[in-house]
């Protein structure tokens, strides 16, 4: 999967995990920019995630997870 | 295809969380509940998730959530908050990592059974803590340890994990079995089903202390929703059946009867004669079983002649073969048994046939049915009929039912009304509330939405606490006529006031309609008030999805009503007079006899 792919897949799980069709992220997107974006979320979209690229993030993987470039970053490691 | 019916999708579920909550929500007629969610473990997404399978059930959660991890402290040393929400169900949700003190290898017998002792009476005092409250409670039992230092050995030592968990486990259940109100949700068995690796992720434990996978949140979610819907009378109450290749392989129209799949002789027959044996222990409960099916009459009825088909036509209340669209059979179905049609799970292996059905009455349950192997699942899976209580009516629920058809077959020869009534030589029955039966009669009044003028709902402790209440007014109602016992079917509880008594409940079974059993039953209040000195009988009217039927109930028993406000909901006022004439004269009237 290329850049540009992961991030349509990301941009479609957070549209559907808040339920907001029209939601548009960057890559400087965080939890205090989304209201519903609280640690319950973030364990909803990892799980998404995982689901979605067929991976599995070690505890290691989901520390200091800071913003959505940094899950990108991730994803591109794991499934790029 | 609804996303709560099997199979699940949990991660569909989890993501789509949001949706599914706006749109279920919706839905009219939805019951509110306080539940109390107390915890060993995290508890946010099984909250959220919990909700939507409630949703989905027809009930409308609000939620008190308990402290991370401090389930017992919550429940034994409630701060007055739990006390305030006043719950009406308390849910305990532990797991293997709230057992504290494990036996040590080298120990021996004696300090692992003290060790099981004093876990034991932890769990126990938090549960009689809960029940306390005086609502239903729901305890996890253990799911199983996911390592074993000692190997199999854990499994057969007394100081094994395996065997300790293992113990607790037999002991909760000896518990919850012996205790009233008390329910265990067995979590061991859902790690079974799904597997200890998929059901007990060690990432979901370390990283943000969930006792359960994430994927399996919904599986557990549905699992406690299962025991709540059936504690609040929402489980579906009846089968409709498909016959081809659902209860037998092949066609019996083209096959013949001894040309069907069924029976030891092959793999594919085997696995219908089990799923026609599951639907047999299931009709042992209380469910209804009937036959939707696009056939001859008399070919549907020579498939259960053969000697080896374990389902009889007599085990069948409804037997609609015939070549009509099946929604419209099913509607017919529900109306001949006076049921509604949400409370029906129609099973059929035509794709095409459940698309109608789900399209045409939407309230109907449509599981996915693909391979015979997989039927039994499909049902068990759901959910659909869990027992939290099994009464002795339920047992008889079929023979009862099939009765009433026999007596609508009676009704058709008959001049009047009236002449067919008194045909049907019945007795009342009537008694103010008593120990015998308040079991049962909980139950009635948590699960009769259509005669049932003010839908309020009484818990087991608060029908106990109406026995031999001096300040309220008892009645329950039993008929019996030529074809057999009905049961306890009527109940009606009056609060005294002076010499006013104000109907807080009044309910009665949809199986007695158009019996005159409710002018019966009133006489008998009638009666019992005049006893007790009361002038008037107030009576209200809350409508809601279900009980339009009697909107004017009261007005036809010579109430006046009093007041009324723009959502239907009405007061209505009798004044008793001396010498007032019974209503009733069409059954003989018994006072039953003490406590039996």
């Amino acid at each position: 999967m290329d850049k540009q792919e992961i991030f349509d897949a990301v941009q479609q799980i957070f549209r559907d995990n808040f339920d907001d069709e029209e939601l548009v992220i960057t890559r400087e997107t965080c939890a205090d920019d989304i209201e519903d974006w609280d640690s319950l979320e973030q364990i909803n979209l990892l799980t998404a995630m995982e689901k979605k690229f067929g991976v599995k993030f070690k505890l290691e993987d989901v520390r200091g997870l800071k913003n959505v470039g940094d899950l990108l970053d991730l994803l591109g490691r794991l499934a790029g | 295809m609804n996303l709560f019916d099997y199979p699940l999708d949990p991660a569909l579920i989890l993501q789509k969380k949001r949706s599914l909550k706006r749109t279920l929500s919706a839905a009219p007629g939805l019951v509110p509940k306080r539940i109390a969610l107390m915890s060993g473990s995290t508890i946010g997404e099984i909250k959220n998730i919990l909700e939507l399978f409630l949703l989905a059930n027809g009930i409308q959660p609000s939620f008190y959530e308990g402290q991370y991890g401090l389930f017992y402290e919550n429940l034994v040393f409630d701060d007055g908050s739990l006390a305030a929400f006043a719950p009406e169900v308390i849910c305990i949700h532990t797991s293997v990592h709230n057992i504290q003190h494990w036996p040590e290898p080298g120990e021996g017998a004696e300090a692992a059974g003290q060790k099981l002792a004093a876990e034991l009476a932890r769990f126990k005092a938090a549960a009689k803590a809960a029940l306390g409250f005086g609502c239903p409670v729901i305890l996890n039992n253990f799911d199983l340890p996911v390592y074993r230092v000692m190997g199999n050995r854990e499994g057969s030592a007394a100081e094994g994990r395996v065997r300790f968990v293992r113990r607790l486990n037999e002991a909760l259940a000896q518990l919850a079995d012996a205790t009233p109100n008390l329910y265990l949700n067995d979590l061991a068995y859902l790690q079974a089903v799904h597997g200890m690796d998929a059901f007990s992720s060690q990432t979901a434990w370390y990283a943000y202390k969930y006792a359960v996978s994430i994927d399996c949140i919904p599986y557990l979610c549905q699992s406690l929703a299962n025991i709540i819907k059936s504690l609040f009378g929402r489980n579906k109450k009846a089968l409709a059946l498909d016959l081809d290749n659902t209860l037998w392989g092949g066609v019996i129209g083209d096959d013949g009867p001894e040309g069907i799949v069924l029976g030891n002789e092959s793999p594919a027959g085997m696995a219908y004669s089990e799923f026609q044996s599951y639907l047999r222990a299931l009709s042992g409960l209380g469910v209804l079983l009937n036959v939707c099916s696009k056939n001859e009459p008399a070919n549907a009825e020579a498939g259960f002649a053969r000697a080896d088909s374990v389902l009889k036509k007599e085990d069948f209340v409804s037997f609609k073969a015939n070549w009509e669209p099946k929604h419209l059979n099913l509607a017919a179905m529900a109306k001949e048994i006076n049921l509604l049609p949400e409370s029906f799970v129609f099973v059929d292996d035509n794709p095409a046939e459940r698309e109608i059905v789900r399209r045409e009455l939407p309230a109907v349950t449509v599981p996915e049915m693909t391979a015979p192997e997989d039927y039994i699942k499909a049902l068990d899976r759901g959910g659909y009929f869990e027992v939290t209580a099994l009464s002795a009516d339920d047992r008889k629920r079929t023979e009862m039912y099939r009765q009433n058809a026999q007596r609508a077959a009676l009704e058709e020869s008959f001049g009047s009304y009236e002449d067919y009534l008194k045909s049907l030589a019945m007795v009342g029955e009537f008694g103010p509330f008593d120990a015998a039966h308040a079991e049962r009669i909980t139950q009635l009044i948590n699960k009769t939405n259509q005669f049932n003028l003010t839908t309020r709902r009484y818990s087991a402790a608060e029908v106990e606490g109406l026995l031999g209440d001096e300040g309220h007014i008892t009645l329950y109602g039993r008929l019996l006529d030529k074809f057999g016992d009905n049961g306890i079917v009527t109940a009606l509880i009056g609060a005294v006031k002076g010499d006013t008594l104000d109907i807080e409940l009044w309910i009665m079974s949809c199986r007695t309609f158009k019996r005159q059993l409710e002018h019966a039953m009133f006489d008998q209040l009638c009666e019992a008030a005049a006893a007790r000195g009361i002038k008037r009988i107030v009576g209200h009217y809350y409508p809601t999805a279900k009980n339009l039927l009697v909107k004017d109930f009261y007005a036809t028993i010579g109430f006046e009503k009093t007041a009324g406000d723009a959502a239907g909901n009405a007061e209505f006022v009798y004044p008793l007079k001396a010498g007032r004439a019974p209503l009733c004269h069409v059954m003989e009237i018994r006072q039953a006899k003490g406590a039996e």
